[in-house]
Formats: C-alpha cells, sequence, structure tokens
C-alpha cells in the first residue's frame, strides 16, 4: 500500500543534506557565446575606442599622428560640417516620414486585404533586395531624368512649383536637387518601414476589429484607436531601422544628388578615404554616432516600447 | 498486489525550492509496482515539479528517488527507465508518427523498429497514419500517439502530466476509459498529475491530493471523498456542507456534538479533529447524503438520524437530481441533492423542511481552518 | 455613389499597392534598360532593343570577376555569421549567464548604428593595426555586421519552440548531443535558415563597409558603383534582372514544393 508521512520541516536538520549539484555543464553557455561575443568585441567594440582616440589626435599623414586630447577638432568639425548634419537629419526625417506614410498602407494590404496574394507580395516586397541596390538606385536617374515623363507630369500638376518654392527642387529639375536624395532614401529603405510594421500588424486578432466596429466605432475610429496602438512596436523599429541607415547614407546623395546636398556620410567618406583627414573623420563619425543614440534612446524611452527588431 | 517490487517509485524527504520560493515541501511517498497512482491538486501546487522530479528533469533541492532498489537522483532522464507522456503532449513537428514513436527505440540503438512500432500503432489504433505528420492529427489522436511513444520502451513507470487537459470532456471521458484499459494491460506503474478531481477518481486505484506544496491526504478514492480529512480535500473533491459544532459528550463510539441549539452525532473514527468536551468541531456532510422532509412530515423520520431545521431559499432542477440550497440556523446556505425518485411538489423556495441524515455519513474536521479552502481550486478544475 | 463607396472601402488596397509600385518602379527600369543599346558610356537614356548585353554578360572587363568575389565573400561570410550567431542565439535564450544585458547591448548595438561609422571605425583599428585589406578584412567586416542579424532571427524561432520538446526527447533516451541533433537543430532550422538567407543578401549587396574596407580589391557593389562615375555598362542590368528572376522563381519554386508535399500528406 502507499505510506505517506510528512518529512519535518526543514529547519530541522533530519532533512537530508543537500548533495552537489550534478554538474550539467554551468560553461556551457560561456562556450557558446564566446567566438561570437570576441568577433564583435574585436572588430565592432575596439574600433570605435580606436576611432575615439583618433579623433583626439593631431599630426599628418607623413610625420603619423599622436593622441593629443586635441578636442578642438569636434568644435572645428561641427563648425565647419553642420550645414551637412542639419542636411542628414532632414532629409533622413522626411524619408522616414514618407516611408510610414507610404509603407502603411501596403503593410495592411499585406496583413488583412491580400487574402491568396499575400504570399506573392511578400516575395515582391523582397525580391527587389537580390538586385544590387547600387543598380536600382541609378535606375532612379533614368526615372527623374530632365525632361522625361515623371518630371513632364510634375511640371504639368505644378508639383514642381510648390517643391521649388519649398526649396527641394530647382526649376525644372528633380535630379541633384534635394527631393530626388529624399526619395531614393525613401525608396531604399522603404522595406526595413514595411516588414516590421507587417510583423505587428500581422499579429493583431482581426476579431478585434470586429469587436471595434461591434462596439460603434467607424472604421476611421478603428483604426485611430485599436489597429494604430496596437501597431506601435513595428511603427518604432520601421522608423528605427529606417532612419539610422537613411542618416549615415551618402550613397543616395551622391548618385542623385549635387554638392549641395552632401550628407554627413558624403563628408566622412571623403574625409577619410580621399582627404585622409583621419582625426576630422573619425570625429564627425564619433559626433553621428553620440547623436543617433542619443535620438534613438530619447525616441524609444518616449515611445515605451521594449521589444525591437 | 505483486511481490516485485522494481517498478516501485520511492520519494525520501523529496523537496524543491526556487529562491525562497517552496515548490514542494519534504515529502516522503511510495508508489507501489503496478499501481495506477494520481497526484491531484490545482494548478501551482507541486504537483508537476513532483512528477518532473521523478522524470528526473528537474533537480530535487533535497532527499532521494528510488525505482525499486536503485537510486536514480543522480541521473540525467535520458538514462532513467522512465517515461513521460507530456501535457499537450510535445510531439516532434518534423518527425512523422512512425518516427515519433520509434524515437526512443533508435535512441537505444535498436536498428529493426519496424514490427514493434507498427504493433504499438495497432495498439493506440493508429496503423493508418503512420506516415502522417504530428500536425495532420486531431488532438486525441495526438494523446494516443504520446502514450504509444512512452510505452513503446517498456518503461518502469509511466508519467503522465494532464495527458487529457487539451482534450474536450467527451472525449476525455473515452480517454480515461482507454488509459486504464491500457494499464491493466500493461500492468506497469502510472503517476499521473491531474487537476480534475473527476479524473482522478475514475482512473487511479491512489490518489493523493497536494495543496501549496504539501500532500493534505492520500488514498483510494472512496477513501478521500467519504472521509476527507481538511476542509481543503472536502472542498476540492465535490461539494461539502460544514456545521461548527461543539462536542458535548461521548456516548460508546460516538460523540455528541451540539450545534445551533440541536445535537448531532458523529461516529469517532470519522472525526480528524481532537474531541474535548467543549472544544470546536467542524461537523461535515456531503450534499447527495442528506434527506429532504417537509416541515408538515417530521413525525415520519426514523430515530437516530441527524436533524436540521430549515427553509428552502433556492431550487434548480437538473435532470437526474434537484438541487436546494437550505437556509438554517447553523448554515446560512446547506447543499442538497435529490434524486429525481418521487418529487414532492411541496419542496419550493420558502417551504420549511427537515434535513435529516445518517451520523454513519458524517465527518469531523478541526475547526481551527479555512472552511473555504479549497473550494475556488475545486470549481476552477 | 457606389462607385465612391467602393473607393472608399478600398482606398487602402490603393495606396499599398501603389507603394508597391513605386518600390518595383526602379526594378522594371533595370529590366527594360538591360536590353538597351546606349550611345555613350552611360545607360540612363532609351536608344534602341539589342539583346547584344545578354548575348555577353560578362563582356566587360573585372565585372564577373567581382561577381564572384561577391558570391564567394557572401558564403564565407554567411557561414561564420550563421554559426557564430546561432551559438550566441542558443545561449542567450536556453541559458542563464551574467552579463546577459551587456551581451544583448553588444548584439543590438551594431544594428543601430549607421554602417558609415562602422565602416570608418573598423578602418581606423585595420590602418593602426597595419593590415592588408582586402578579401579578409571584407569578410572580417562582413562577419560583423551579419552576426546580429542571425542572432535577432534564430533567437526567434528559438524562443518560441516548446522547451518540452527537447526534454520529451531527454525523456526517450537520447542525450544532450542526440537531443541537439536530432530534436532541437531540425526544429530551429527555418530561422536558422531565414537567418542565412538575410546574412547572405547583406553580404552580397553590402557597399558601405566595404567600400572603407577593401583597400583596391573590387565587389561586384563596388564595381557598380564605380561604373556609376566612369561609365555603366548594360550588363550590369543584365546581372541585376537575373538576379531579380533567379531569387523569384527560386522563392516561387519552394513555395509550390512544399504546398504539393502538404496536399499529398494530408
Amino acid at each position: 500500500m502507499s505510506t505517506l508521512t510528512e518529512a519535518p520541516p526543514p529547519l530541522t536538520p533530519t532533512a537530508p543534506e543537500k548533495k552537489p549539484p550534478r554538474k550539467r555543464g554551468r560553461l556551457v553557455p560561456y562556450w557558446l557565446l564566446l567566438p561570437g561575443i570576441l568577433w564583435l568585441l574585436v572588430f565592432f567594440a575596439l574600433p570605435m575606442i580606436y576611432q575615439a582616440s583618433t579623433s583626439v589626435q593631431t599630426g599628418s599623414l607623413e610625420e603619423g599622428y599622436k593622441v593629443t586630447w586635441h578636442f578642438a577638432t569636434y568644435w572645428d568639425a561641427l563648425s565647419e560640417y553642420y550645414p551637412q548634419f542639419l542636411r542628414s537629419v532632414l532629409y533622413a526625417g522626411s524619408a522616414t516620414i514618407l516611408c510610414l506614410v507610404l509603407g502603411y498602407p501596403l503593410a495592411y494590404l499585406i496583413a488583412f486585404r491580400a487574402g491568396r496574394w499575400r504570399n506573392l507580395i511578400m516575395i515582391l516586397v523582397i525580391a527587389p533586395f537580390f538586385t544590387s541596390f547600387l543598380i536600382r538606385t541609378l535606375a532612379w536617374k533614368t526615372i527623374l531624368a530632365d525632361g522625361g515623363p515623371v518630371v513632364g507630369a510634375l511640371n504639368t500638376l505644378h508639383v514642381l512649383d510648390v517643391t521649388s518654392w519649398l526649396g527641394m527642387t530647382e526649376g525644372d529639375r528633380v535630379l541633384a536637387t534635394p527631393l530626388a536624395v529624399v526619395c531614393g532614401l525613401t525608396y531604399n529603405f522603404l522595406p526595413f518601414m514595411v516588414l516590421p510594421l507587417y510583423t505587428s500588424l500581422e499579429r493583431i486578432d482581426p476579431r478585434l476589429h470586429e469587436a471595434a466596429n461591434d462596439l460603434y466605432a467607424k472604421p476611421a475610429t478603428v483604426f485611430r484607436r485599436v489597429t494604430f496602438p496596437l501597431s506601435m512596436p513595428g511603427v518604432v523599429s520601421g522608423t528605427l531601422l529606417t532612419f539610422i541607415p537613411a542618416a549615415g547614407d551618402y550613397v543616395n546623395a551622391d548618385l542623385l544628388g549635387s554638392t549641395d546636398t552632401r550628407m554627413v556620410g558624403n563628408v566622412i567618406q571623403t574625409q577619410f578615404l580621399r582627404i585622409l583627414d583621419y582625426p576630422t573623420a573619425a570625429a564627425l563619425s564619433f559626433i553621428l554616432m553620440a547623436a543617433i543614440l542619443v535620438m534613438v534612446t530619447v525616441y524609444i524611452r518616449r515611445s515605451g516600447t521594449e521589444d525591437l527588431v | 498486489m505483486t511481490n516485485d517490487t522494481s517498478g516501485d517509485v520511492r520519494l525520501s524527504g523529496i523537496a524543491k525550492t526556487y529562491g525562497s520560493f517552496t515548490a514542494v515541501h519534504p515529502l516522503d511517498l511510495t508508489v507501489p509496482q503496478g499501481s495506477f497512482f494520481a497526484l491531484l491538486g490545482a494548478s501551482g501546487c507541486g504537483k508537476t515539479t513532483t512528477l518532473r522530479m521523478i522524470a528526473g528533469l528537474e533537480e530535487p533541492s533535497a532527499g532521494t528517488v528510488h525505482l525499486g532498489d536503485q537510486d536514480v537522483t543522480a541521473l540525467p532522464p535520458y538514462k532513467r527507465p522512465v517515461n513521460t507522456v507530456f501535457q499537450s503532449y510535445a510531439l516532434f513537428p518534423h518527425l512523422d508518427i512512425f518516427e515519433n514513436v520509434a524515437f526512443g527505440l533508435r535512441r537505444r540503438g535498436i536498428k529493426s523498429v519496424k514490427k514493434q512500432v507498427g504493433d504499438m500503432l495497432d495498439l493506440v489504433q493508429l496503423g493508418e497514419q503512420a506516415r502522417k505528420k504530428p500536425h495532420q492529427l486531431s488532438g486525441g489522436q495526438q494523446q494516443r500517439v504520446a502514450v504509444a511513444r512512452a510505452l513503446i520502451n517498456h518503461p518502469k513507470v509511466l508519467l503522465l502530466d494532464e495527458p487529457l487537459g487539451a482534450l474536450d470532456l467527451k472525449l476525455r471521458r473515452q480517454m480515461q476509459l482507454e488509459l486504464k484499459r491500457i494499464q491493466t494491460e500493461v500492468g506497469i506503474t502510472f503517476v499521473h498529475v491531474t487537476h480534475d478531481q473527476e479524473e482522478a477518481m475514475t482512473m487511479a486505484d491512489t490518489v493523493a491530493v497536494m495543496n501549496a506544496g504539501r500532500v493534505e491526504q492520500l488514498g483510494s478514492p472512496t477513501d478521500l471523498y467519504e472521509n476527507p480529512r481538511t476542509t481543503f480535500v472536502a472542498n476540492f473533491l465535490g461539494t461539502s456542507n460544514f456545521i461548527e459544532a461543539e462536542v458535548d459528550t461521548k456516548s460508546g463510539d460516538d460523540i455528541v456534538l451540539k450545534a445551533g441549539g440541536g445535537k448531532l452525532v458523529l461516529p469517532e473514527s470519522r472525526c480528524a479533529a481532537a474531541t474535548t468536551t467543549g472544544g470546536k468541531v467542524l461537523v461535515g456532510v456531503r450534499p447527495e447524503k442528506i434527506s429532504l422532509t417537509h416541515a408538515d412530515d417530521a413525525g415520519e423520520i426514523p430515530e437516530g438520524r441527524n436533524r436540521i431545521n430549515g427553509r428552502i431559499t433556492n431550487s434548480s432542477f437538473i435532470g437526474v437530481s434537484t438541487q436546494y440550497v437550505v437556509d438554517s440556523a447553523v448554515c446560512p446556505d446547506f447543499e442538497v441533492y435529490v434524486q429525481n425518485v418521487d418529487r414532492d411538489t411541496r419542496l419550493e423556495p420558502g417551504a420549511d423542511v427537515v434535513l435529516h441524515w445518517s451520523p454513519a455519513h458524517t465527518f469531523g474536521l478541526d475547526a481551527a481552518q479555512d472552511i473555504d479552502a479549497g473550494v475556488e481550486e475545486g470549481a476552477a478544475a | 455613389m457606389t462607385f465612391v463607396n467602393w473607393l472608399k472601402r478600398n482606398l487602402v488596397v490603393i495606396a499599398g499597392l501603389l507603394t508597391l509600385a513605386y518600390l518595383l518602379l526602379p526594378n522594371v527600369v533595370v529590366t527594360v534598360f538591360s536590353f538597351n543599346n546606349p550611345k555613350g558610356r552611360f545607360n540612363y537614356e532609351w536608344q534602341e532593343f539589342s539583346t547584344a548585353a545578354w548575348q555577353d554578360p560578362c563582356g566587360v572587363s573585372d565585372l564577373c570577376g567581382s561577381l564572384s568575389l561577391s558570391l564567394q565573400i557572401a558564403f564565407w561570410a554567411t557561414l561564420g555569421a550563421t554559426l557564430l550567431g546561432t551559438m550566441i542565439a542558443f545561449a542567450l535564450v536556453r541559458y542563464r549567464f551574467r552579463a546577459r544585458g551587456a551581451v544583448n547591448s553588444l548584439i543590438f548595438l551594431p544594428m543601430a548604428m549607421p554602417e558609415v561609422v562602422m565602416a570608418a571605425s573598423l578602418l581606423t583599428l585595420f590602418l593602426n593595426m597595419g593590415a592588408q585589406l582586402g578579401f579578409w578584412t571584407i569578410l572580417i567586416a562582413h562577419i560583423m555586421f551579419c552576426l546580429s542579424f542571425v542572432v535577432t532571427a534564430v533567437k526567434a524561432r528559438v524562443m518560441s519552440m516548446d522547451p518540452r520538446l527537447e526534454q520529451a526527447a531527454q525523456d526517450l533516451y537520447a542525450g544532450p548531443v542526440q537531443t541537439f541533433l536530432r530534436v532541437t537543430l531540425p526544429i530551429a532550422a527555418p530561422g536558422i535558415a531565414a537567418g542565412a538567407l538575410l546574412a547572405f543578401a547583406l553580404s552580397f549587396d553590402d557597399f558601405i563597409i566595404t567600400n572603407f574596407n577593401a583597400g583596391s580589391t573590387v565587389t561586384f557593389p563596388m564595381f557598380v558603383w564605380g561604373s556609376a562615375q566612369r561609365g555603366t555598362p548594360v550588363q550590369i542590368n543584365v546581372i541585376g534582372t537575373a538576379m531579380f528572376v533567379i531569387a523569384v522563381l527560386f522563392v516561387l519554386a519552394s513555395m509550390v514544393i512544399s504546398n504539393r508535399r502538404t496536399k499529398q500528406k494530408a
């Protein structure tokens, strides 16, 4: 028969002594982490430190550089290149907003309205990735070419009058203007907005829409009160994934813009690879990094979203 | 029961703590070879932790686990002759049914598994489905695969962790009988964890009711139901009515108690509390043991029965029986279930009635405990 | 009236399709212009139909060499990043260890950093170490920035995996190694595949970090960049188009196969 007696409470020493726990490889996680983390420490974190040190060095290419704690480089870089910094924030910000406005309907369409076309549309969103983004960006040169159908149509509709009044275009041209750069940035980073948006929209139970309808909400109210708030994680990670690379980009400004549309990425690239002024380049890159980290932190705090990407 | 003890499960002083939280208090328990043993309790009572310590999936903080004469406390799960039917089955989604069932055999290096797996699938009536993936089967079929996958290894003990929780009521009933049949057929020890008191009572020979990391009471299902030793067990298994009473005198094997001016009789053997004169005792009685007689016919009630006067406040007809709620001086909402054999049409809300039952159906509990312990857990189960 | 109502109901569909068109327009242009026969050095204006470039895709010097280099780097970078990233993902999901927060930040930061910053700082390191810029520095850089994306993809999959599956395997006499090979790995495979695919695409198409750390080595994106300054051969459109078509066909084929498989089994 089954027997049962309550053992004495654990205070008394009759309870069996705790055995040494059997070894279940307490070191396993560290071995798993070691190679990857080492890689990131050596090739991601360490370079940041090198760069920080480079930014406060003085000297010349011929005589070599020494750490002299010359913080004036930062001040000089900022005072000389603040227009490029402002431009980066402005262009990347506009592109991010455009991506959100354009990307949301597409993500919504895939999540709720596409039905059996869902997979096909998903493929079409992702597939352009496989054509090098540089080739696709060059295609915008053709699309926005002077005297081409797009510019012609914008001209007829007097859109160009408005944009040139806003300082975004010049005369009859779109190419080599801020508008072309923003258009290219928007295009390049749109999938990074659509995919996270889709992921968070897809998680929404469609019955919530029906419940909201049932509780006297009009379609617009349903969107404002239910759909949009629930898609916030997607909005936050989408805007970050768009804004961050856009702010550091120099390809669009170079291929579609002019010398008047240079962004901070262009300056860093030129300083580093052509002028070989390493301290200035390092300082600029550090300022960009710091600015973005501050913006991202504030943004994440304010939007109150924990689960990113 | 056989004298073979190689399938005994013996837990000695076994305990589990997570930081400052004690999931299982030190506990001694022996499950004899060949029995169908149920650990019954609400979620978080420690029953699953106990099961997982037997399986080796959880390391005990103290104590030992023996299978027969072998101390398996330090053995990892894959070296224990014990198999588990997991909650929600944990069938491998990337393998088909055949490979799921063959998994354990293959890991033990058995090459020709075809015949064994085929026989096993036939036993659980899934021979046709061998090449399907788990997600293509219904809940009941998946459950049978999980049982087959464990049983094919001829374990000394089969552990079942809420194996029927995901099934609907009808299928659950069917599978309860099916599992019971398989257990009788293969004759190995089953340890079954469940929160469903009906399931435990239908299937197990022995039930241990667990609450807050301790075993409250252990015994056969009838024993637990008819003679609960704590209010938790009384409430968790079915419904109980309680009357607070005071010990008056003892006469022979019976205790006479005072309650609200009346007297109640309780066999001393059915009392789990100390019975000093003047001491308090909770008198309990199950709703279906009580007879209901209209006050006008009170004279017809035989002598020697416990009686309480009251007034019906509510009645609900549920087919086989009618459930009444009766207000009385000693208990505001006495529940009474009456079989619908000869319905007395006078028993309507507002009618004065006499409740009476045999002293042999009365049980006595320590009054120093919560009368409602286990009520919510029982209702949720 | 009915038309207005229809428009109202399908506004979001129309807007979504317009965005899709915006996304696909450049690919259409790339494809059309792969059949162009431009007059000058640049392939930006339509002249006349020609299949010359399609018949001779490697007809421009260095183009196919750079393509093959890019494929090689993408292959090794994918292998390295997938291996290291999967290990980290398992450690993060399955084990408790110290400094978890620090590890998580180290994984997150490369994704929250503009490429140009990583590119510039990595070049500083290589210059300071006196490393020879080329294949190896590119590979190191690519593994570095692909790693985080693999971790994210694999982590998501492993997290959604029922831990009871591994316990069931252990219960059925599979030791730790067997459990990992027979149960964990096959179930985590889609996540690992997704991470690997992402790593391949990121590495193959990377320009900014490569441009800083390649020295005189030329990958395919760098070839395109260079040709944007010197003159764009039609062949780059041919390759761009071919890659797009291959990718779409590949995905469609795998979808058809998996569809058929589930239908047969059901």
